[in-house]
């Protein structure tokens, strides 16, 4: 079991809705950012003296770009709905986590400036001052909201805190008091490419290691190209999918899926990027930036299709903000839609029936899957609503014996989020990760003691490394989080080319050796 | 003219004046700020026939609420259909002659108007009996809740105990609608009513009460789920592409 400096929630078998603890997180607050890391974003380096007019300014600005803000501040009726909804409230029991508790941080600012009621009776309606305590608490609690969209789904009015905390974040980027995590990695990604500052030559060498291990593990030579120009699909995949596991589980299996279905693809080394953390803070014009970045690489690849990796918020920019930010695509093929997710591409082949698979391979799992929050609440995938929910399940049942769903109430559209989405899978908030991560193990946890299940698999790059880190604190393994491209890459059955060596007998069981040892 | 019937007179053509044009510059406000970016929470509809579905839901059975909160949900919609029906009876009022409708719907006013008052006591209780409703409840809920408990209550009062002069309250009413202004019964419990129901017309549109014409505008529920068939871009967001 990993250790901790905080302490770890217990697990219970129903949910429990925590009485009301003020301030349990209010010391909970992310590295700020430094100018290096501000400047290749367009924000000021440092908070400066006249900074609350500065953010003053801003906030109204984006009050006039954004009806989502403006109609979120207005409408809020104080019902109680969504009190009870988010997982950072359920694990760290601070009000200031309930999704109103969030919002009521902004709004106050919002009525005593913005509104009239707020300008002459600011007591009576919660308006107040924008301070430099209150400007703190913005910090400290915005960056506690994963910006997963559960409360959304349960407001009455639809009201979404993750608009009001991406604005939030939006306007404290804006007068220098940006997030370290986010700004650095999308400095990152201006200047190399990708989050994780992995350059070119280290992709290629990636790319090709894969192959060697691919042909020595199936005999079959499964290509995982780079910019190779007129390939038919460009990948676009979160780099975490480049190396670590069980995300390079995942890439393994969409190259084997290209392979079956036989089309030619390719990564490209400038757009080697799925994720898109200019969404976290909140910025259209960083967002922007880095979605044309996946244009270019498709003009210049000369592609015809671009398809997805498994990347949660990437899917939710890719799926729903693409074709804003970057397109029109009419230069790609319009007989698929643009863009498409690895999933949708993979179930079209199963229904096609264009895959074998051995699904015994994955006997040694009991499955369950967890729908990441911007796939289930943000996004869809196939041509009916929902379809974010059934077609990963419909590929994970065509590869796997053993499935079982968690609680029908935290699946789906009801989905809690891992606990390290919206820009907070960084080290400084561990503590948070851990906590707001209780509702979701809770469930698997009683999945794992009702059917056996084993394994969760998941869609998303954030989801696998924030369970891969938190899972030990609640003494489970690291390894029962896997990729659904992994069971994929596990199960299918690759067909041999021709300037492929007819496996020998040898191979075969030192491969049956290897897998033996993965069920240890 | 009796001193009263003016000041109630003014103050009517006041209120009527403030939620006018405070609700109509709001929802222009509204109309005119673009949602720049594609928000539905999904899984949402594929059509605009989809989305009025949606919508209908929403504003008819509170459909969100009722899969968030089941005790804030029968309380809230307790409340909100008695104030429909109290609403409707309330017409009567107004035109002349009343319509065949609005006068079969005459005796489910009454009850519209005791669930009402039922379903703002739930939610009220709520306000204390929650720690996490109490938490978020401020000064301006709570005075919200007693000015509809207080006009919910008034109205009461006059059908079930102290009756007043309902035809005279009609003429008054007719008569401000044709800028004349005929006397108002001076009942303490009818003036209450009017003072209350004329605040709220004043406060509806600086206050929460935006949750009404909010919802239509609200970007997760309003929108269609087309992202990749349709491009979807604001004006604002255009200027950066030149």
């Amino acid at each position: 079991m990993a250790k901790a400096n905080f302490e770890v929630p217990e697990l219970q078998q129903y949910l429990e809705v925590p009485a009301v603890t003020p301030s349990t997180m209010a010391h909970s607050s992310p590295f700020v950012s430094r100018l290096e890391f501000q400047e290749p974003l367009g924000f000021p380096g440092e908070l400066a003296d006249d900074w609350q007019a500065r953010a003053l300014d801003k906030f109204g600005e984006l009050l006039g770009k954004y009806r989502s803000l403006r109609v979120y501040l207005d409408s809020c009726v104080k019902c109680g709905s969504c009190t009870d909804k988010c997982h950072y409230f359920l694990g760290t029991k601070d009000p200031k986590n309930m999704p109103v508790g969030r919002q009521d941080l902004m709004r106050k600012v919002y009525r005593r400036y913005f509104t009239l009621a707020g300008r002459f009776f600011p007591k009576l309606v919660g308006a107040e001052d924008f301070t430099k305590e209150v400007l703190d608490d913005w910090y400290s609690y915005f960056h506690q909201c994963s910006q997963c969209r559960r409360c959304s789904v349960f407001c009455p009015y639809g009201i979404d805190t993750a608009e009001i905390s991406m604005a939030a974040r939006e306007i404290m980027d804006s007068i220098g008091m940006g997030q370290k995590y986010c700004n650095e990695i999308i400095a990152k990604v201006y200047k190399i490419g990708n989050n994780l500052g992995l350059p070119g030559p280290a992709l290629l060498d990636t790319l090709e290691g894969l192959e060697e291990d691919v042909y020595d593990d199936t005999g079959v030579r499964v290509r995982y190209p780079i910019d190779k120009v007129g390939a038919e699909i460009l990948l676009v995949t979160p780099s975490a999918d480049f190396f670590a596991e069980p995300h390079v589980d995942g890439l393994i299996g969409y190259g084997k899926v290209f392979h079956e279905a036989g089309v030619s693809w390719t990564i490209s080394s400038y757009a080697s990027e799925g994720a898109n953390f200019g969404m976290f803070i909140g910025s259209y014009e960083n967002m922007r930036r880095i979605a044309q970045r996946i244009r270019k690489a498709a003009i210049d690849l000369k592609v015809k299709r671009i398809v997805f990796g498994e990347c949660g918020h990437a899917w939710r920019v890719a799926y729903s903000f693409l074709n804003t930010l970057a397109g029109p695509w009419d230069f790609l093929d319009s007989r698929y839609p643009v863009p498409q997710h690895i999933c949708e591409f993979t179930h079209g082949l199963i229904q096609e029936g264009k895959l074998t698979f051995d699904k015994s391979q994955n006997d040694d799992k009991v499955l369950t899957f967890h729908d990441s929050c911007n796939v289930a609440r943000a996004s869809r995938m196939g041509d009916r609503p929902g379809g974010q929910f059934d077609i990963p399940r419909a590929v994970i049942k065509a590869v796997c014996n053993n499935y079982y769903d968690m609680d029908e109430e935290t699946i789906r559209d009801r989905t809690f989020c891992c606990g390290g989405g919206g820009g907070l899978l960084t080290d400084d908030l561990m503590e948070l990760r851990v906590k707001g991560a209780k509702p979701r193990v809770e469930a698997l946890n009683n999945v794992m003691a009702e059917k056996g299940v084993t394994h969760m698999a998941a869609i998303c790059a954030i989801c696998k490394s924030q369970f891969t880190k938190v899972l030990p604190f609640y003494g489970m393994d690291m390894e029962q989080i896997v990729s659904v491209h992994q069971l994929v890459s596990n199960a299918i059955v690759l067909t041999p080319g021709e300037d492929d060596e007819e496996p020998e007998d040898e191979d075969d069981e030192n491969r049956d050796a290897e897998d033996d040892d993965d069920e240890d | 003219m009796s001193f009263l019937t003016g000041l109630y007179a003014f103050l009517f053509y006041f209120a009527t004046v403030v939620l006018l044009t405070g609700l109509i510059g709001k929802v222009v406000q509204y109309a005119r700020t673009p949602a720049p970016l594609k928000i539905p929470t999904t899984p949402a509809p594929l059509t605009k026939g989809g989305v009025a579905l949606r919508m209908a839901r929403e504003v008819v059975f509170f459909e969100s609420l009722f899969r968030g909160n089941k005790w804030t949900w029968i309380f809230g919609w307790v409340f909100h259909f008695g104030l429909f029906l109290v609403t409707l009876r309330h017409l009567r009022y107004f035109i002349d002659p009343v319509w065949l409708p609005i006068q079969m719907i005459q005796p489910f006013g009454i009850y519209g108007g005791i669930a009402m008052v039922l379903g703002l006591a739930g939610l009220w209780a709520r306000r204390f009996l929650v720690d996490r409703v109490r938490y978020i409840t401020g000064p301006s809920d709570h005075l919200i809740l007693a000015l509809l408990v207080l006009i919910g209550a008034s109205g009461l009062m006059m059908s079930f105990v102290v009756h007043t002069d309902v035809v005279a309250v009609k003429e008054f009413f007719r008569g401000l609608m044709a800028f004349k202004l005929n006397p108002l019964p001076a009942d303490p419990f009818l003036l209450i009513h009017l003072l209350l129901v004329a605040g709220l017309m004043i406060v509806f549109p600086y206050s929460k009460l935006l949750h009404a014409p909010g919802l239509f505008f609200s970007p997760t529920r309003n929108q269609v789920d087309n992202p990749r068939e349709q491009r979807h871009i604001a004006p604002w967001a255009e200027r950066l592409e030149q």
